[in-house]
C-alpha cells in the first residue's frame, strides 16, 4: 500500500508477514501477537517492524521497543486519534526508529501525524488515489507554525515569541 | 482586550486557506462527505434542517465594537440580518451559503476572529465569567488563562480527533458565574491556603447532555507555571482511554465515572509524572505578554455612588427598575457593568438583529471602552460604565428595543435553538421561552417572583443547560408529538446541582401553566427575602411535586367533563 512520508510517496522495505518464521526474509513487519516468538527468530542485524493496534499501551510496548526497527500504529479510522497520543508516547520512551501510521489517514490529518512523531504514513489504494500526493503536500504546508510547544521540528509560535523578545532584549540594551 | 501578533494574525489566515482547499477538495471528490464532515465541523459549521448553521467562536465572551460591527455586516451580507447567541458565548448564523463560507471566514479574519473548533470532537472555544476583571470577588483575571488554553487548543497536533467534544470553562472568582463544574474541564484560580501563591483547582468530568454529572475535584492546588503540561495529561489519558464504542458514552465523564475518580486522578498523575513539564509549558513571559492586553482600562476617579444616578433613579421609576435587574456592583468606585438583556417579551433568547449590533457597538465605544462581552444566558455586558453614564445608556438601549429589564428574572430564559432550526432536536424550544416570557410579561411580577432560571433544551443533548435550571425544561418526542418534562433544582454555579424530575412529560401548551403552579407553590412558601433556589432546597420537591400532578388531574377532569 502507498507510503508518504515528508519527502512525498516513498519506497517501503519492509514486509508484512503473518508467519513467526522470519530469518532470511529481509525487513519484516510482524503482528503484534506474535511480536515474541518472531523477536526470537530474527536473523542476525534482521530489522524487524511490528504492527500494533491503537489499543497497546506504551507500558506494554516499553519492554520491547528498542528491539524494532519500525513500529506501525493502526488507525482504524481517521476519525479515531488514539495513535497520536501513542505516537507522543512511544517518542517519550526514546524509541529512535521509524514510526508509521497505517490505516485511512486524510491528507490534512499529515501534519499532526508528523508533529506527534511519526515518520510516515501508509494508506489505502483507493485513498492515495483520491488523494494524490500533491494533496498531502498541499496539506502539510498548509498552516507554517503551531502554538504548541514540542511538537515538530519547527519553533512553536510561542517558542518563536520567546526568541524575539530575547532578540529584542539584546539588541535593546 | 487580546489583540493578534504577527503569528496569530498569520495562523487564522492559513485556517482560512486551509478551509478553502479543504471545501475545493470536497467538491472536487478527493475527500468523501464523510470525511469532509468532520473538517467542516471543526470550523464551525454544521447542516442544520434547513442550511448550513456557522458558529463563530468569541473567545470567553469578549468582543470589540469592531468586531460586532464586522458580524452585523456578515449577518447583512451573507445572512438574513441577525445572529444568535449560544449558551458557550459564541455567536451563530443560521442561513449562509456554503460557497459564501470562505468569505465569511475572511471577513472574520479581519477583526481577528475565527470559526476554529467551534464544533468537532475536538477543544472547543474556552469560556469563562462574563464579569471577569469586574467582580470584586475574584482572586485573578480568568482572561489570560482562558486566552492561553485557546492558543494552546487550536489545532493541537494531537487532540483535534478525540472521542468527543471537550469543553473547558475558567473562573478567577469565589461565585461560579462559568459553570466550571459542568464542564469537562473546570478551573478555578485560587490562592494557595499556606503559600498564598496563585494556582488552579482542577475539575474534570462534569457534563450536561444525557448523562448529567458534577464534575469531580482532580487537583487541588495546580501551580499557575504548571497549567498546559497537567492539561496534556488529562487530555493524553482521555484520548487513549476515552471510550469510543458508543458516541453517547464517549465523553471523559463517562471515564471519570466508569474507571472512578481516584484511578482517573492515578492515571492523569502518572502521565503528568512523566512529561516534560518545562518544555510544554508558557514560559512567565508570555504569559505575562498575554496578562498585559487584560490590564485595567483608563478608569476615572469617581465617588463611590453617583449623584446623578439617585437624582434619575427617583425621577425614573423604570430606569431604577432596571437598574436593579441589570447592573453588577463593579469593583472601581463609580462604575457598573450593564447586562444587556437578549430576551424582549415574545422573542427568540440570544437573537439580535444587525442593527441591534451596530447600536451595541456604538454604545460600548461610547461608554465601555469598546468593549462587549457575551454570556452563557444569551445576554451581552457591557462592562465598565460609568453610574453618571447610566441614564443615557438606558435611554439609547430602550430605542433599539435592548432594554429589558428581566436580567436573571423568571422572562431570562436561556433555550436552544430547538426544532425550529437544528438536526438533532426532537422538539421546540423557542416558542416554549416565547410562551413563558408572553404569560410572566407583567415587570411587577417578574420582580415579585425574583431570580429564576428557566433552561430549555430541545433534546436530550442539552445544549439549553436544562438539568442546571431553577427550572428545567427538556423537549421529547412521543409518538409523534412534543413532550415536555419539567425538572427543578438545577444550579450551575459552586453550589452546583442538576434538577430532578416533577413528574411525566407534559404537552407543549400546558407548560405556562406548570410554571405558574411550581411559581405559586414557591410563592405561598417562601420566606421574607428567601429566592426560589433556596425554597426549593429548603421544602424539597415534594409540594412541587403535588401542584404538578393536580394540574394533570385537573386537566383530565376538565376533558371528562
Amino acid at each position: 500500500m502507498p507510503l508518504l512520508d515528508r519527502n512525498g510517496l516513498a519506497e517501503d522495505p519492509f514486509t508484512r508477514v503473518e508467519t513467526t518464521d522470519i530469518e532470511g526474509l529481509g525487513p519484516v513487519i510482524v503482528p503484534w501477537a506474535h511480536h515474541e516468538a518472531a523477536l526470537a527468530r530474527r536473523g542476525d542485524n534482521q530489522p524487524v517492524g511490528v504492527e500494533i493496534p491503537n489499543t497497546v499501551s506504551v507500558a506494554e510496548l516499553r519492554p520491547v521497543l528498542d528491539r524494532f526497527a519500525l513500529v506501525a500504529v493502526q488507525f482504524p479510522s481517521f476519525a479515531d486519534g488514539r495513535g497520536f497520543s501513542l505516537a507522543r508516547q512511544i517518542r517519550r520512551e526514546g524509541f529512535a526508529g521509524t514510526l508509521r501510521a497505517a490505516g485511512p489517514l486524510i491528507a490534512d490529518q499529515f501534519a499532526d501525524a508528523l508533529n506527534c512523531g511519526f515518520d510516515q504514513v501508509e494508506i489505502p489504494e483507493d485513498l492515495a488515489s483520491r488523494q494524490p500526493p500533491e494533496h498531502w503536500r498541499r496539506a502539510l504546508a498548509a498552516i507554517s507554525s503551531i502554538y504548541q510547544r514540542g511538537y515538530g521540528e519547527g519553533a512553536s509560535i510561542l517558542d518563536q515569541r520567546r526568541a524575539a523578545r530575547l532578540r529584542e532584549a539584546s539588541d535593546g540594551r | 482586550m487580546y489583540r493578534y501578533d504577527e503569528f496569530d494574525e498569520r495562523f487564522v489566515r492559513e485556517r482560512v486557506a486551509q478551509f478553502r482547499d479543504q471545501v475545493a477538495r470536497r467538491l472536487e471528490g478527493a475527500l468523501t462527505e464523510e470525511e469532509f464532515r468532520p473538517l467542516r465541523l471543526k470550523n464551525g459549521l454544521y447542516l442544520q434542517l434547513h442550511a448550513y448553521m456557522l458558529r463563530i467562536a468569541i473567545p470567553y465572551g469578549t468582543l470589540s465594537s469592531r468586531q460586532m460591527r464586522q458580524l452585523a455586516m456578515i449577518a447583512d451580507r451573507w445572512d438574513r440580518g441577525y445572529g444568535h447567541f449560544t449558551t458557550r458565548q459564541n455567536i451563530q448564523f443560521n442561513w449562509p451559503k456554503l460557497r459564501d463560507v470562505p468569505d465569511i471566514l475572511d471577513a472574520l479574519a479581519d477583526v481577528e476572529m475565527h470559526c476554529i473548533q467551534t464544533s468537532g470532537n475536538c477543544i472547543r472555544n474556552v469560556t469563562a465569567d462574563h464579569f471577569a476583571g469586574v467582580a470584586a470577588d475574584e482572586v485573578e483575571d480568568p482572561r489570560p488563562t482562558a486566552e492561553l488554553i485557546r492558543q494552546w487548543s487550536s489545532l493541537h497536533p494531537e487532540f483535534v480527533w478525540l472521542p468527543r467534544k471537550f469543553k473547558i470553562a475558567v473562573t478567577g472568582a469565589a461565585h461560579d458565574r462559568a459553570a466550571i463544574r459542568v464542564h469537562d474541564i473546570g478551573l478555578r484560580i485560587l490562592r494557595h491556603p499556606e503559600t498564598r501563591e496563585i494556582g488552579y483547582e482542577v475539575i474534570v468530568g462534569g457534563g450536561l447532555g444525557r448523562t448529567p454529572m458534577i464534575g469531580k475535584v482532580i487537583r487541588d492546588f495546580l501551580p499557575k507555571e504548571e497549567l498546559l503540561a497537567y492539561l496534556e495529561a488529562i487530555m493524553r489519558v482521555y484520548n487513549l482511554e476515552g471510550r469510543r464504542d458508543n458516541k453517547f458514552k464517549a465523553r471523559v465523564k463517562i471515564l471519570v465515572h466508569e474507571i472512578g475518580t481516584e484511578e482517573f486522578i492515578r492515571r492523569v498523575e502518572e502521565e503528568y509524572a512523566r512529561l516534560d513539564g518545562p518544555s510544554i509549558n508558557a514560559d512567565p513571559e508570555e504569559v505575562a505578554r498575554i496578562a498585559a492586553y487584560f490590564a485595567p482600562p483608563p478608569y476615572e476617579t469617581l465617588p463611590v455612588r453617583s449623584h446623578q444616578l439617585s437624582v434619575q433613579r427617583g425621577l425614573d421609576p423604570a430606569f431604577a427598575r432596571w437598574v436593579d435587574t441589570n447592573t453588577f456592583p463593579h469593583r472601581v468606585a463609580g462604575y457598573a457593568a450593564v447586562t444587556i438583556s437578549l430576551k424582549p417579551v415574545g422573542r427568540a433568547p440570544g437573537d439580535i438583529t444587525s442593527d441591534q449590533m451596530r447600536v451595541v457597538a456604538d454604545l460600548a465605544d461610547r461608554y465601555s471602552f469598546g468593549e462587549i462581552r457575551a454570556t452563557h444566558s444569551q445576554n451581552l455586558v457591557l462592562a465598565h460604565v460609568r453610574q453618571d453614564d447610566l441614564h443615557g445608556l438606558w435611554q439609547a438601549l430602550g430605542e433599539a428595543d435592548l432594554a429589558s429589564a428581566n436580567v436573571g428574572l423568571v422572562t431570562d430564559i436561556i433555550a436552544c435553538p430547538g426544532l425550529d432550526y437544528c438536526a438533532l432536536a426532537t422538539a421546540r424550544s423557542i416558542p416554549i421561552a416565547q410562551a413563558i416570557s408572553r404569560r410572566f410579561q407583567d415587570p411587577a411580577r417578574q420582580r415579585e417572583i425574583g431570580p429564576l432560571q428557566i433552561k430549555i433544551s430541545g433534546c436530550i443533548n442539552a445544549c439549553g443547560h436544562h438539568h442546571v435550571g431553577h427550572i428545567g425544561i427538556l423537549g421529547l418526542e412521543k409518538k409523534g408529538i412534543e413532550n415536555y418534562q419539567i425538572t427543578l433544582g438545577g444550579d450551575a454555579t459552586e453550589t452546583a446541582a442538576l434538577g430532578e424530575r416533577l413528574g411525566p412529560g407534559i404537552d407543549a401548551d400546558q407548560v405556562p401553566d406548570a410554571i405558574e403552579r411550581i411559581v405559586g407553590v414557591y410563592l405561598r412558601e417562601r420566606t421574607e427575602g428567601e429566592e426560589f433556589i433556596a425554597t426549593v432546597r429548603r421544602i424539597g420537591l415534594e409540594p412541587f411535586k403535588r401542584a404538578f400532578e393536580a394540574q394533570g388531574a385537573g386537566e383530565l377532569a376538565d376533558a371528562a367533563a
